[in-house]
């Protein structure tokens, strides 16, 4: 599943606010094609990593490159032409609340690519479909939608560019369990057919279970391990144990076998 | 990036047509170009291949602009396959073969004339809505403030007093400085002109009389509508967005008695004491003035103006203050519950605030003074 060229790779990211040091050489890398679960304990880090590695949080010490370029030092062009080329999905859907679900998701396409009224139209109502929606939401304002429909506009507006990697801050959180699996479902999908790597941070153990190639865990402020689930469930480490094999966890393997 | 084509051989009514390059968001311009052109050109065949084997890469915008030709062709009676699909694209060409299939449905055109009768029809209905929210809310405030007076341990002192310092005391000094301007630019524009016929001292009378009675309110209900009514309005919409509201009421508390009295109080009790101090320094800046201006020791100035008011003078201007006070209150609460979900309509209410309270607070001076006129104040 998962190629072999990393389209992120973190090496030593140090990050701090104030005093606090956040993130302590953090390591991690991203492949093609893959679908990282991003988890760790609440307050760890997990959005400040995804943040650092969007740029929206400066980063003391260390290097992020995505596409094998180093984020560090480039000119104003060639970050925008990388930044065209990752969607990001916020964990409250950040949809500009004084336009409809349709123009949110046209307002990349607006600025970026020079597209006839025809075509941006068509383009946009078929990322909403392809994200589930049907062309009823399109006129309406994101008051007007359910925290699920928020996070499917969100991910339709994520997808606007046809991005090679799509960040995804907690996607399935709010949602009951049936949206949040039919999310997970989702996500599988556009994924292969759209071609897409998949940084998500997520606490939820059924996404980690149902889409994840590869998870890795954020504690203390370090990356203490990095693998596919199975890697997981094994591992001895105390917080690893707690965390999938808790209350909360014990269900799933259980319920995998069946 | 390599060039884009979609080259044809036609045979007959068999057109075969291949597409080359990179179908991607970055050309898409250019391919629904191409994709239009070859579209009309060959409307008349009878039977379409579209070969996409020699493409390099293909993403959502090249693949709808070729589901959109294959669909065009088919609307026109010819049967279009697609071919040479790669694996990895025909889950693409899948999902966009299933997109967009509901037309969709113009609006009809407006009219204008009935447009803009339409607006002006809301506009009205709007300015008596509102009329309506603020005796609704007044209605509301009076049962709270007795229900209080009742049970006085209800009363929140501590929010007042948190309110008092935000609206009374930090007002003060720009309050001060901006009154204390005015008076001094009325005086100068009065001795200006009354000069002219030597009737210099009288400019103590109109700056008394004005301030006292009029400007010295106006000026501070201006000043306190654009900071402390506008901070209202967005306090109480951002709260009304974040649901802060409905957990009060959940809570079995009266939103109108936790959030709008210890404001609306606190207005009431800070807006006379800021006219007060504001008349003071409009007719310090006054004298000041005609003193280093006009030449008027302070003496005369202060002998003058003991002839030309009387304490109804400067009562009219306390008396009007906390009913201005009360508006600007009213107008701002109703606003902010106003607020729906997005951060456009906060602003546009926070806007409305300030201008209704404004014009609100004029109209009402204009009341009194037809009021007082006939009391003979």
């Amino acid at each position: 599943m998962a190629g072999n060229a990393p389209v992120i790779s973190v090496r030593d990211l140090v990050v701090r606010f104030g005093d606090a040091t956040v993130l302590d050489h953090v390591s991690l890398d991203v492949f093609e094609g893959e679908i990282l679960g991003f988890v760790g304990g609440s307050g760890a880090g997990k959005s400040v990593l995804m943040r650092a590695v969007i740029g929206l949080l400066p980063r003391r010490q260390g290097t992020i490159e995505v596409f094998g370029t180093d984020l560090a030092g480039l000119s104003d062009d060639a970050r925008r032409a990388i930044e065209q080329r990752w969607g990001v999905l916020f964990q409250q859907g950040a949809l500009f609340s004084s336009l409809t679900a349709l123009q949110n998701v046209q307002f990349p396409m607006r600025e970026y690519l020079r597209l006839s009224p025809r075509l941006l139209e068509e383009i946009a109502l078929a990322k909403l479909e392809m994200v589930g929606l049907g062309a009823e939401v399109r006129g309406k304002f994101p008051a007007e939608l359910s925290g699920g429909m928020i996070k499917r506009v969100a991910l339709a507006r994520a997808l606007a560019l046809d991005p090679d990697i799509v960040f995804l801050d907690e996607p399935t959180s709010g949602l009951d369990p049936i949206g949040a699996a039919e999310f997970d479902q989702l996500i599988r999908t556009l994924q292969r057919t759209l071609g897409l790597s998949v940084f998500m941070v997520t606490h939820d153990l059924d996404s980690l279970h149902a889409v994840c190639d590869r998870i890795a865990v954020l504690s203390e402020g370090k990356v203490i391990a990095a693998g596919p689930i199975e890697t997981m469930l094994a591992s001895e480490h105390l917080w690893l144990k707690s965390y999938f094999h808790g209350n909360r966890g014990r269900q799933i393997p259980r319920r995998a076998h069946h | 990036m390599s060039a884009v084509s979609l080259t044809a051989a036609a045979e007959g009514d068999k057109v075969a047509l291949a597409a080359t390059g990179t179908w991607t968001a970055a050309r898409a311009a250019e391919l629904e170009d191409i994709v239009d052109t070859t579209a009309r050109r060959y409307n008349a065949a009878r039977n379409v291949d579209i070969d996409l084997a020699k493409l390099e890469r293909l993403d959502t915008f090249g693949a709808w602009l070729i589901e959109r030709l294959k669909r065009s062709f088919v609307l026109s009676g010819s049967t279009a396959r697609i071919v040479g699909l790669s694996e990895a694209d025909r889950a693409l060409m899948e999902e966009l073969r299933l997109v967009n299939q509901t037309p969709a449905q113009k609006d009809a055109a407006p009219n204008r004339a009935l447009g803009a009768l339409d607006t002006v029809g809301r506009a009205v209905a709007e300015i008596g809505w509102s009329l309506v929210l603020i005796a609704n809310l007044l209605g509301a405030l009076t049962a709270a403030a007795l229900r209080t007076i009742g049970h006085p341990a209800r009363l929140r002192f501590t929010s007042i007093v948190h309110h008092l310092e935000r609206v009374g005391w930090r007002a003060v000094p720009i309050i001060l400085l901006s009154t204390f301007v005015i008076g001094a630019i009325l005086a100068q524009q009065g001795i200006f002109r009354f000069r002219s016929f030597g009737a210099d001292i009288y400019v103590v009378d109109m700056v008394s009389v004005l301030v006292l009675r009029e400007v010295g309110v106006l000026i501070v209900c201006v000043m306190v509508a654009g900071r402390s009514g506008s901070a209202y309005t967005a306090e109480l919409g951002a709260m009304k967005m974040r649901e802060e509201i409905d957990a009060l009421r959940t809570m079995g508390l009266d939103p109108i008695e936790v959030l709008v009295l210890p404001r609306i109080v606190a207005l009431v009790i800070a807006v006379p004491l800021l006219t007060f101090l504001g008349s003071m320094a409009s007719l310090y800046g006054a004298g000041l003035v005609c003193w280093l201006y006009g030449g008027m020791a302070p003496a005369i100035f202060l002998e003058r103006l003991r002839e030309a008011i009387w304490l109804p003078t400067f009562e009219v201007g306390m008396i009007k203050a906390p009913f201005m006070a009360l508006t600007i209150g009213l107008v701002a609460c109703v606003e902010g519950f106003e607020v729906d979900g997005s951060a456009a309509s906060l602003g546009l209410r926070t806007t409305a605030s300030v201008v209704k309270s404004i014009f609100l607070v004029i109209a009402l001076d204009g009341v009194f003074a037809v009021f007082f006129a006939g009391i003979g104040m």
